[in-house]
């Protein structure tokens, strides 16, 4: 599988950057960073083709399911598209998924099976304040690291965090990617920092709330570890580090083969 | 046998190992060819270079390349076998307790054998479970929740079928629970990993021991949560270990998670063997250090002490090995480790 692209169309960049924003719900990481995304094709219909892939066969149809479902609706949000066909390939309910994405379906009725009977949206819920938990925690940390005092850290407001001179750029990420998802969480003021049901943290508490944050981040981590392990191995793809990524394609550069062709039976084996 | 710089041996008991046969000629259908593919996968992700093997031999490796890697080039002195029989995915099963019996056999020192039940299998299930403790002497199960049965695609401990077992192993003696709580094995949904159901078993079979493989990750907080309120739940180092050779800085997150909540005496050592080999794995974790500042965070420490017992005194204290008496047993029998070495290098000056 190579990444297609219709040349000099600049739609098609335009779907890699929506695509952009999904995240995988567990690892909270961009899906186009992680790999997943092989293929982005636009039709002249207006129609966008996405196809995607996941580290194993057997990862959690309800992630695989909401995954797609999200790009489905970033795409569907450019306005010039008309249709949006995600196929998800590799996986034990790559027909299944397809066929109920294709057909508007929810994941319930797409699994009319007893083990399907949960909410996306419950989900969705749940591994979204675990991101909170997650961005929060960087944050928080980076700050520690500098010497803030944890009063000092309290008082922070949003305001004041989002000027903060930060002289670390993956930590000015982090920081922007806490603020993005604070929107969501947090109550009334302007406070940076509150728990993911909106209270205060109390300041006695501290260490064992941030040892709940890092808790959280071990078991985000221990996936995001080795979904990568995983997937590298299963599509011989080169490591990531210090290749170009489907990131420098956005950026408006060549793209890059981000996949060997994958033959139908696919043994998972590196030569 | 691991020998420590100052001569010390170290008992080790693997609380992990397989003897599969995944081979396209067992192989079901597709779903048996991903399998093991998957493992392939976990295989070369985390294994040092030099210990990948190629995909044949990963397929299916036989009892005596399993006896080597164990035993001869690793420094196992035990190993339990846990089964996973996935008959809906291949002919003779994956991993059955009747494939692994033909290695206890012959080396009957060398093996804890283990079985495997599933309460789906009704009162069938319950006479099978009678008949591996008459004919193996079995003192453990490995537990599957999220196998596939025809229309079902998992159970849990509540189910109460599964009660009914359990009750069954308390009569038979059969107290060590193994149950696999971990990543990617066929989940339609994440439920599948659910440790919940550990927690009310854990308080209703106070004579039965729970060893959760993989301490539930990536449900590690809940895992610890758990083990912290029932003094029976143990934590199965398998799949958390192999991060000592990749992301070292991660193992020590994960492992002072765990001597901060459980403490060394209820962790045990497993190599996942063959998806690892225990002869890495031994000597990173023997050579690995905590650094200061999570010693002094946690206040928690892998000291040799804490190696020792995660190493093979806490499976011996579950499985009633006495350690002194199975070392003298087994020094009979142990290969000459020192001259297999000396074979190597001799091989190795002459260029084999």
């Amino acid at each position: 599988m190579t990444v297609h692209v219709t040349p000099g169309d600049p739609r098609a960049a335009e779907v890699w950057a929506s695509l952009a924003s999904v995240t995988d719900p567990e690892l909270d990481e961009s899906v186009t960073e992680l790999r997943f995304v092989t293929q982005v094709e636009v039709d002249a219909e207006d129609r966008v083709h996405i196809g995607f892939r996941l580290p194993t066969y057997w990862c959690a149809a309800n992630f695989a399911f909401l995954m797609a479902d999200d790009m489905r609706v970033a795409v569907s949000s450019l306005p010039w598209v008309r249709q949006v066909l995600v196929d998800l390939r590799d996986h034990m309910y790559s027909d299944t998924i397809n066929e109920g994405l294709a057909k508007g379906r929810s994941f319930k009725s797409t699994f009319s099976d007893e083990a399907a009977n949960e909410d996306l949206d419950d989900l969705r819920r749940t591994f979204r304040i675990k991101a909170f938990q997650r961005r929060q925690e960087a944050v928080v940390r980076y700050l520690l690291d500098r010497d803030w005092t944890v009063q000092a850290i309290l008082d922070l407001d949003c305001t004041h965090l989002a000027t903060l001179a930060i002289d670390d750029a993956e930590a000015a990420r982090q920081r922007d990617r806490y603020l993005e998802i604070r929107r969501e969480f947090g109550g009334p003021g302007d406070m940076a920092f509150t728990t993911a049901q909106g209270e205060p943290i109390d300041p006695r508490n501290f260490a064992e709330y941030l040892s709940l944050l890092r808790r959280v981040r071990i078991n985000t981590e221990f996936n995001g570890h080795l979904c990568r392990g995983l997937l590298q191995a299963r599509y011989g793809d080169p490591a990531p580090d210090g290749e170009p990524t489907l990131a420098d394609f956005i950026a408006g550069r060549v793209a890059t083969q981000v996949a060997k062709s994958n033959t139908g039976g696919n043994d998972g084996c590196r030569k | 046998m691991f020998k420590t710089a100052e001569g010390e041996e170290i008992f080790i008991i693997d609380g992990h190992t397989h003897l599969w046969d995944g081979s396209k000629e067992n192989q079901k259908n597709i779903h048996g060819g991903q399998f093991i593919d998957c493992f392939y996968g976990y295989h070369t992700a985390l294994s040092p270079k030099e210990y990948v093997w190629p995909k044949e031999k990963f397929d299916k490796y036989g009892a005596e390349t399993m006896y080597n890697d164990l035993f001869v080039e690793g420094y196992d002195d035990m190993a339990i076998f846990q089964p996973t029989y996935l008959k809906d995915f291949y002919v003779n099963g994956f991993n059955t307790t009747e494939q692994n019996a033909v290695l206890k056999e012959k080396y009957p020192d060398r093996f804890i054998l283990n079985g495997a039940w599933d309460p789906r299998d009704g009162e069938a299930g319950i006479e099978a479970l009678h008949e591996l403790v008459e004919k193996y002497k079995i003192q453990g199960v490995k537990l599957y929740t999220a196998e596939w049965k025809g229309a079902s695609k998992g159970w849990k401990l509540t189910d109460e079928w599964a009660q009914r077992y359990m009750a069954e192993c308390v009569k038979l003696g059969v107290k060590n629970i193994h149950v696999h709580k971990g990543p990617t094995i066929l989940p339609l949904n994440r439920d599948a990993f659910d440790v919940a159901d550990i927690d009310d078993a854990a308080t209703s079979f106070p004579e039965l021991n729970f060893i959760v493989e993989h301490c539930g990750l990536p449900r590690l907080d809940d895992f610890c949560w758990i083990a912290v309120q029932e003094p029976n739940v143990y934590g199965g180092l398998a799949v958390a270990l192999p991060f000592i050779h990749s992301r070292p800085d991660y193992f020590n997150q994960v492992i002072s998670e765990l001597l901060f909540w459980l403490g060394p005496d209820r962790l045990l050592y497993g190599s996942d063997y063959a998806i690892w080999s225990p002869k890495w794995m031994v000597e990173k974790f023997m050579a690995h250090e905590l650094p200061d500042t999570i010693k002094k965070d946690k206040g928690v420490d892998l000291d040799l002490d804490a190696k020792r017992k995660i190493l093979g005194l806490n499976a011996a204290k579950l499985y009633g090995i006495d350690v002194p008496a199975h070392k003298a047993k087994l020094s009979g029998t142990a290969p000459a480790r020192a001259e297999e070495q000396t074979m190597a290098q001799v091989a190795e000056v002459l260029g084999d």
